[in-house]
């Protein structure tokens, strides 16, 4: 990678691709939700993420001589994709789900939060406004985390487990790209380090604050990879499962 | 010859395809109507970025201005004006109330769980309502239920 235009097409296509396929995944839910409430709430915040996607991708394709969303969206492989380790991982139990929507959710609002005021216009726009909608799934994810902790000793167990099995694959959230100073310097964009920061302070009160521990001494580099194409064995299965319709019609109108 | 006022009231006819009692001016998501040579440009915001009824919502602006005679109409739909529930007319939050669907409180941007918990109910007027859901029927409602009234109804999300 070499301009600072390659930076930030690649900064904005792993931002997109983690919204696409936590999206994904979080619809995985629809029809299957432990309670009618929450399998409307997984699908409402998974129209959201790819929402949040299929704008990036727009930014792309407007400014920066990208394909259309639909097509930089279905017809990448694993390998062409930078999404993050964490949002691959298949939905599990709803513990699972859950944790990892409180984990992802918590990151994504610092994150837009701070790119609302970053000086590349197309993208500080577009952020004030889904900073909004995540405050939602904050706000989601939040309650449940804390009424789980008040529930059963089997609900604040399996909570807590999740919390050990996904907090060290939550840190590939924060895997930076190549060169990612640039955009630092050139659109004010802040640093992947200090997101990790700021998220990992917020969710330790939260966490703490409902009677649940951290984990220590984990693995921060084992999960990480995703920025440069490197996935788990879930992922590829997941796009070719997303892309099935796109492929048999790609010129289907809707 | 038709003026900019002519616009914004033609678009009045314009509803909002999940609400169909509410133009998409009392919505608030017209940011701009400008005309020049015979052209006219209407500036569109989404309520919500995945908002899956903008693409319709621009075809329908269209239509209903061509069949009202105005012609060389184009909408763009951007992210300049950010679209909040502020944004809402009173007379549109009086016609949400009227369709059953709880009108945002005005949060000024700021909101919190509470904003979107405390809600009166659109049949009885009771303030005692409960919230159900944060997520509801389509991506801007949220489910509640009144105490008083015992009726289950839906409220507009404040954003």
């Amino acid at each position: 990678m070499n301009t600072t235009l390659e930076i930030l097409t690649k900064f904005l296509y792993k931002t997109a691709d983690d919204q696409l396929i936590i999206g994904h995944r979080n619809s995985e839910w629809t029809g299957i939700g432990p309670i009618l409430e929450e399998d409307i709430a997984f699908s409402s915040i998974a129209q959201d993420k790819i929402g949040h996607a299929y704008s990036i991708y727009s930014i792309l394709h407007e400014q920066l001589n990208q394909g259309i969303p639909d097509i930089i969206g279905f017809t990448r492989n694993e390998n062409e994709f930078w999404s993050c380790q964490l949002v691959e991982h298949p939905i599990g139990e709803y513990d699972f789900s859950l944790v990892r929507h409180f984990l992802f959710d918590n990151a994504e609002f610092i994150r837009f939060n701070e790119l609302s005021n970053c000086t590349y216009e197309p993208l500080a726009k577009l952020s004030n406004k889904i900073k909004g909608e995540i405050k939602y799934h904050v706000f989601h994810a939040d309650s449940w985390m804390s009424q789980l902790a008040n529930g059963t000793e089997e609900s604040k167990n399996r909570i807590q487990i999740a919390i050990n099995t996904l907090l060290p694959i939550a840190f590939s959230i924060f895997e930076p790209i190549e060169n990612e100073s640039e955009l630092q310097t050139n659109f004010s964009i802040t640093s992947e380090l200090e997101l990790q920061t700021k998220w990992f302070a917020l969710i330790s009160e939260k966490l703490n604050s409902w009677g649940y521990s951290l984990p220590i001494n984990f693995d921060l580099t084992q999960h990480l990879g995703g920025r440069n194409g490197k996935h788990t064995p879930f992922l590829q299965p997941l796009i070719v499962e997303m892309t099935e319709v796109f492929r048999l019609d790609p010129e289907a109108k809707w | 010859m038709s003026t900019i006022d002519d616009v914004w009231k033609a678009l009045e006819q314009v509803m909002d395809p999940e609400i169909p009692v509410l133009s998409v001016v009392d919505l608030g998501i017209i940011t701009g109507v400008e005309m020049e040579n015979e052209q006219i440009r209407i500036s569109l915001t989404p309520t919500f970025a995945g908002c899956p009824a903008i693409r319709y919502i621009e075809n329908s602006i269209v239509e209903k201005l061509n069949e009202l005679g105005f012609q060389n109409v184009t909408v763009k739909t951007t992210f300049d004006v950010t679209w909040t529930s502020d944004m809402i007319s009173d007379k549109g939050r009086e016609l949400l109330k009227n369709f059953g669907l709880a009108p945002p409180k005005k949060h000024c941007g700021n909101i919190s769980m509470k904003t979107a918990e405390q809600v009166t109910c659109p049949y009885c007027g009771s303030q005692n309502t409960d919230m159900k859901s944060l997520f509801g029927s389509t991506l801007c409602r949220t489910l509640h239920e009144c105490r008083a009234c015992l009726q289950a109804f839906e409220g507009f999300k404040p954003i």
